[in-house]
């Protein structure tokens, strides 16, 4: 199972998934409306290191994380 | 170092810590630049989340960094609710001579910028409004929005 979360402003609860990579996440994430407007602009990681490539793999226990855009300061 | 505070910074009091700290460290340069919240657009004030775990690797990253160059890097962040005419962000190189300090203070706070996992909202009416049209998508963005 693998959790996928959602940081800053997306309030949506997290998700656990039985998936293995983040192409298998893609479309389920694109049939969700609260999330159309952030899965154009937010960033990913996996297990808090950002990742690039969609065909990154994940095993039970991995943790997703998306960020939206970010303005520190 | 990185040091995270609940609602605005005690800008005089990290300053002169900082400053103690490192005043027999043989730094000849202390560059330190704070960021206070403006009034205007009719905000009261801005919020401020941050994820933690990704914003101490980028910060360590930088560390390193200011290491290879002689340098250290210090940087204070407010997480929470921050009025206008405070401060919510420090940050502040030590360097051998001033040129490093000052073009790394630069390069850092614009990566800061587009990097840190900070959000910002504005306050208005008590309320927190993302600041979206000021936020910038980070590198890598959007590749889940991509239909196969």
């Amino acid at each position: 199972m693998v959790t996928v979360e959602f940081l800053g402003p997306i309030q949506k609860q997290p998700l656990r998934l039985e998936i293995t990579n983040l192409n298998q996440l893609a479309p389920i994430l694109q049939q969700d409306e609260e999330l159309a407007q952030w899965l154009g602009n937010s960033a990913v990681a996996v297990n808090d290191t950002l990742v690039s490539s969609l065909d990154t793999q994940l095993k039970s226990g991995d943790k997703v994380s998306l960020l939206p855009p970010v303005c520190g300061g | 170092m990185l040091y995270l505070y609940e609602g605005s910074l005690d800008v005089p009091t990290i300053l002169k810590e900082w400053y103690e700290a490192e005043a027999t460290s043989n730094y000849g340069a202390f560059v330190p630049f704070v960021g206070t919240v403006r009034d205007e657009e009719g905000i009261e004030g801005l919020s401020f989340d941050i994820y933690e775990p990704i914003l101490n690797s980028w910060f360590e990253a930088w560390a390193q960094k200011a290491k290879e160059r002689g340098a250290i890097i210090k940087m204070a962040h407010s997480r929470g609710d921050v009025m206008n005419h405070e401060s919510s962000y420090i940050a502040a190189v030590f360097s051998p001579k001033r040129r490093v300090a000052l073009e790394f203070i630069e390069e850092f706070v614009e990566d800061f910028k587009a990097s840190a996992p900070i959000w910002k909202y504005d306050l208005i009416g008590g309320k927190r409004v993302y600041a979206l049209g000021r936020s910038t998508a980070m590198q890598g963005s959007g590749i889940l929005g991509v239909k196969g």
